[in-house]
C-alpha cells in the first residue's frame, strides 16, 4: 500500500522556505548563545537555502552533497567550539541535507495514503513531532541523570569540561564512593535482604490464593479480591500509619516475650510489611495468566493418576511460571524502591537504599545519588526486559500469537 | 442414563448415593479446597494489613485519656454548668489534686496537657508547671484547693480551662474530625476555627486541585501516544513501548531525583536557558519547591500509568471505523471526535480514576520537590505522625483521604473492574 504512491518532485517554492525555517530555528539557537538571536537566525537560513539550491542545481549527486554537507558543518563547528561542536555539527549537517532532498524529492509522501490533502500530510508529521515531544519528556530525565552521574565535579549539572567532552571532566569518583561508603553499602545490602524475602512471601502466598481464586466455585470473590488488591489501593501514607502502630506493638511483643534480638526483629517487621505491599501484584499478573489456562489439562493428570501435588508442580506450575516470575518481579521492584512504609516501620539499622537516597534528597544532596540512581536504572532495564521475555514466552505458550 | 430413567426414585450417583446429594458434596469440597487455597493470604492480609488500618481508624475518634487520668474530676465536671460563667466548686477542685496527684506519679500528666494543647494552646505548658507544685500537695490534708490552684497558676481560675476539659472528656470524640475540616468542638457544639488556622481545608482543596491538574496533564499527553501507539505497526509501536515501560520501571526516587536535578535554579533546564540565552543569569526560573515542580514531576511519574490502559482500549478500536466515516463524508475532525473518541472514552475513564487515585495519596515526591507551597494532605498526615505526634488528627485526615479514595476506587471498580487491572 505504502510503497504504491507515486512521488514527484517539489517545486523550489515549497522547499526553500522551509528549509530556511528549519536552518533558522537551528540557527537561533547558536545565535543567542553567541551573543545574537537575529543573526544566527538569519545565517542559519542562509546557508541552509544555499546548501539546497546547491545539491539542486549545481552537484545533482546526492550521496556526494551529503558527505560535503557532513564535513562542512562539522569542521565549522569545530572551529568555534571544539569536539562537541564538531558533534553537533555533523549531526545538523546530516540532518539537513537529508531533510532538503526530503522535501524536495517528495519522499514526505511515499509511506502515505495517496488521496491524503496537503493538510492531512503536515498533521501526520506534526502529530508525530508532539509525540516525539512527549517521549523526550518521558525519557529524558531518565538519561540526564546519567552522564552526570559521571561528573568529576560534585554539582548537578554538566560542566563545561563535560560539555567540551574534556576526559577530565568526568570520572567514577560517584560510583567508588558508593562502593565504599560505609553508609550506602549497608543500605544496599539491607534492600537486597529484605527485598527478596518479601517477594518469596508474597509471591508463595500470592500464587496459592490466585489459583484458589480463578476456581469455579469461590464464595464472595469480589470480597476477597478487593481485599487482597487493597494494599495497591490504599495510599502508601495510609497504609505506613497503620503498621507503624500495629509493628510497634508486634515489635514490642516480640522482644519482650519472645526474647529475639532487636535487629532481627526489625528485619521481620519491614519483611512483613513489604510482602503485603507486593501481594496484589502477584495476585493480578497470576490469576491474568490464569484465565488463559486450560483447564482440562489438570482433569487430564488426574484421570492419568496423579495426585493434586503431582499435577499442580508438573501440570498446571510449568505453564504458569512466566506470570509466576513476572509477578514476584513487580513485588520485588515494590520492595526495593518502597520508602514510606520503611521509613515507618523499620529503625536506622534497617535503612534500605530509598531510604538512604530520599534522606540523601532532602538534607545533604551528595553526588552519590546520581550514581546510585544510574545503578538502579541499569536494574530497572534487565528486569524490564525480562518481564519484556516472560511475556512474550507466556504468550506463545498460551497459543496466542507473539506480536 | 436408561437405567436411571426407567428407575422411578431419585437418581442415583455410582456409588449408590442420590445424584443431588453427590453432586452438592463435590460442590462443596470444591468450594473448601478453593478457601483453603485462599486462606492463609486472606488471614496475613487481614491480620497485618485490613486490621492495622482499621485500628489506626479508630484512633481519630478515640479519646480516653481524660477519662483515664482524670476519673473523679470528669465525674464531678457533670454536675458543673460550663455556661454559667462561674468557676466550679470546691469539690471539683479537690477531685482534681487527686487526680493530679495519681496522674503525675504515674507520669502522664505531661501526655494529658500535650492531648489537650492540640485544643487549646498553652495547655500544654499550665499542666507541667502546675504538675511540679501540685505534686507537693496532699489531697488528704491540705484542702481547701481552690485558692491554692488558682495561686500556682491563674489559668485554674479561668473558666474556659474547665471548659475545655469537660468539652474533651467524651470517650469517643468528633474533635479530630472537626478539627481536620478547620473547626473546633467547643462547649456550644461545632465552631469554625479563627482565621488564622484554618490550613487544612485549603490543603485538602490544594491537594485536589493539584491531582486534576496532574489527571488532566496526563490525559493530554498521555492521549497522543496512546493513539499512536496503537495505530503503528506492532514492531514500531513495541519498540517505542520500552520509552513508556522503562520510566515505569525505573524507580520512584530515580525520577524524581531526576526532576530536582533538571528543575533546581542551578539545574540543567536552568542551565541550557541561561546558555542559548532565553533568560539572564540573574532571572533563572524558579521552578522547584512550588506547585510547578510538584505537578511537573508527578506528571511524569503518573503518565505511565495513563498510557497503559488508554492504550489497551484504543487497541480494540477497529482503524477501519474511521475510514468508514470518512468514506461517508466525515471531515478528519468529525470522524475522530464522533466516532473514535467515544470508543476511547473508557480508556480515557479507567486512565484518570487510576492516576487521580495514585497522585492524591502521594507523599515522596511532593515531599522532595515540593517545598512548602506543593506539599500534599498526605505530607501533613506524616508530619503529625512524626513531628507534631498529633496522632488522632492524622488519623482523621487519613481517613477522611481513605474515604476519597474507596469512593473513587469503587467507581474505578463501576467502570473497569477490580478483576481487569492490568500491568505492564
Amino acid at each position: 500500500m505504502a510503497a504504491l504512491t507515486p512521488i514527484s518532485r517539489k517545486p523550489m517554492s515549497l522547499v526553500l522556505p522551509i528549509v530556511a525555517a528549519a536552518g533558522g530555528f537551528f540557527g537561533l539557537f547558536i545565535g543567542t548563545s553567541n551573543g545574537s538571536g537575529y543573526m544566527g537566525v538569519l545565517i542559519g537560513a542562509l546557508m541552509a537555502v544555499i546548501g539546497a539550491v546547491l545539491y539542486i542545481f549545481v552537484l545533482k549527486n546526492e550521496k556526494l552533497g551529503k558527505w560535503i554537507t557532513i564535513a562542512l558543518y562539522g569542521a565549522l563547528g569545530f572551529l568555534f567550539g571544539g569536539l562537541a561542536a564538531a558533534i553537533v555539527g555533523l549531526l545538523y549537517g546530516w540532518f539537513i541535507q537529508w531533510f532538503s532532498y526530503w522535501l524536495y524529492e517528495g519522499r514526505y509522501r511515499a509511506r502515505l495514503l495517496p488521496y491524503l490533502t496537503p493538510g492531512q500530510v503536515l498533521w501526520h508529521y506534526s502529530f508525530r513531532v508532539i509525540c516525539g515531544a512527549i517521549f523526550t519528556f518521558l525519557i529524558t530525565p531518565i538519561l540526564v541523570v546519567m552522564p552526570l552521574s559521571f561528573n568529576a565535579q560534585d554539582f548537578f549539572t554538566f560542566t563545561p569540561e563535560m560539555l567540551r567532552l574534556d576526559p577530565a571532566g568526568y570520572s567514577l569518583k560517584h560510583y567508588q564512593d558508593f562502593f565504599t561508603n560505609n553508609e550506602w553499602q549497608r543500605s544496599f545490602k539491607n534492600s537486597l535482604i529484605i527485598a527478596p524475602i518479601a517477594t518469596v512471601i508474597s509471591v508463595s502466598l500470592g500464587t496459592l490464593a490466585a489459583i484458589g481464586l480463578s476456581q469455579s466455585h469461590v464464595p464472595g470473590r469480589r470480597a476477597i479480591m478487593a481485599i487482597m488488591i487493597s494494599p495497591m489501593i490504599v495510599p502508601l501514607i495510609i497504609s505506613a500509619t497503620g503498621m507503624f502502630f500495629f509493628y510497634s506493638d508486634i515489635g514490642n511483643w516480640m522482644e519482650g516475650t519472645l526474647g529475639l534480638n532487636k535487629t532481627f526483629v526489625g528485619y521481620v517487621k519491614v519483611v512483613l510489611a513489604h510482602a503485603v505491599l507486593g501481594i496484589p501484584f502477584v495476585i493480578i499478573t497470576v490469576t491474568a495468566t490464569l484465565v488463559g489456562f486450560d483447564r482440562s489439562l489438570t482433569r487430564a493428570a488426574a484421570n492419568m493418576g496423579a495426585n493434586p501435588v503431582t499435577t499442580f508442580f508438573r501440570v498446571q506450575m510449568p505453564l504458569i511460571l512466566p506470570g509466576v516470575i513476572s509477578g514476584g518481579l513487580f513485588a520485588f521492584i515494590t520492595s526495593f524502591d518502597e520508602v514510606v512504609v520503611v521509613l515507618f516501620v523499620g529503625s536506622a539499622s534497617q535503612k534500605t537504599l530509598p531510604w538512604q537516597m530520599f534522606t540523601g534528597l532532602r538534607e545533604q544532596i551528595s553526588p552519590t545519588i546520581l550514581a546510585v540512581a544510574t545503578i538502579l536504572v541499569g536494574i530497572s532495564i534487565l528486569l524490564l526486559a525480562t518481564v519484556e521475555l516472560l511475556r512474550r514466552r507466556s504468550e506463545r505458550l498460551r497459543g496466542m500469537s507473539p506480536t | 442414563m436408561t437405567d436411571a430413567t426407567s428407575q422411578s426414585g431419585p437418581v442415583l450417583a455410582a456409588d449408590g448415593t442420590p445424584l443431588k446429594k453427590s453432586l452438592a458434596r463435590a460442590l462443596r469440597l470444591q468450594k473448601t479446597r478453593a478457601l483453603m487455597l485462599i486462606a492463609p493470604l486472606l488471614v496475613f492480609v487481614m491480620v497485618s494489613f485490613i486490621f492495622p488500618i482499621a485500628k489506626m481508624l479508630f484512633k481519630s475518634v478515640e479519646n480516653e485519656i481524660v477519662v483515664e487520668t482524670l476519673p473523679l474530676t470528669v465525674a464531678e465536671l457533670q454536675n458543673w454548668n460550663a455556661e454559667s460563667g462561674a468557676l466550679p466548686d470546691e469539690a471539683l477542685y479537690a477531685a482534681f489534686v487527686a487526680d493530679m496527684v495519681v496522674a503525675i506519679d504515674a507520669k502522664r500528666h505531661t501526655r494529658l496537657g500535650t492531648r489537650l494543647n492540640y485544643e487549646h494552646t498553652g495547655m500544654s505548658s499550665l499542666f507541667r508547671k502546675s504538675g511540679r507544685k501540685i505534686k507537693k500537695l496532699d489531697p488528704a490534708a491540705d484542702g481547701p484547693f481552690k485558692e491554692k490552684l488558682i495561686d500556682i497558676d491563674k489559668k485554674w481560675g479561668d473558666v474556659t480551662t474547665w471548659a475545655v476539659i469537660k468539652t474533651h472528656s467524651v470517650k469517643i470524640t468528633n474533635g479530630y474530625f472537626l478539627n481536620a475540616i478547620d473547626m473546633q468542638r467547643t462547649p456550644e457544639g461545632a465552631q469554625a476555627q479563627p482565621e488564622d488556622k484554618r490550613i487544612l481545608i485549603k490543603l485538602f482543596q490544594r491537594t485536589l486541585f493539584m491531582s486534576l491538574m496532574i489527571t488532566v496533564s496526563c490525559i493530554l499527553l498521555g492521549y497522543p501516544v496512546a493513539w499512536l501507539l496503537a495505530n503503528l505497526p506492532a514492531r514500531t509501536a513495541n519498540i517505542l513501548m520500552i520509552l513508556v515501560l522503562l520510566p515505569f520501571w525505573t524507580s520512584l526516587l530515580v525520577r524524581t531525583s531526576a526532576w530536582k536535578v533538571m528543575l533546581q535554579q542551578q539545574g540543567v533546564i536552568n542551565e541550557v536557558l541561561v546558555w542559548i540565552g532565553l533568560v539572564a543569569d540573574d532571572a533563572r526560573l524558579v521552578m522547584i519547591n512550588n506547585q510547578f515542580g510538584t505537578i511537573v514531576a508527578m506528571t511524569h511519574i503518573l503518565l505511565p500509568f495513563m498510557i497503559l490502559p488508554m492504550y489497551s482500549v484504543m487497541q480494540t478500536i477497529q482503524p477501519t471505523y474511521l475510514r468508514a466515516a470518512k468514506s461517508m463524508g466525515a471531515t478528519n475532525w468529525t470522524a475522530f471526535w464522533r466516532v473514535y473518541f467515544p470508543l476511547s472514552v473508557p480508556g480515557i475513564g479507567a486512565g484518570s480514576i487510576l492516576v487521580f487515585i495514585l497522585a492524591i495519596g502521594y507523599y515522596i515526591t511532593p515531599e522532595i520537590v515540593g517545598g512548602t507551597k506543593g506539599v500534599f494532605i498526605s505530607n501533613r498526615i506524616a508530619y503529625h505522625i512524626s513531628s507534631s505526634l498529633n496522632w488522632g488528627l492524622a488519623a482523621a485526615l487519613g481517613t477522611i483521604l481513605l474515604g476519597v479514595v474507596l469512593l473513587l476506587y469503587w467507581c474505578y471498580d463501576k467502570i473497569v473492574g477490580i478483576d481487569n487491572v492490568k500491568l505492564g
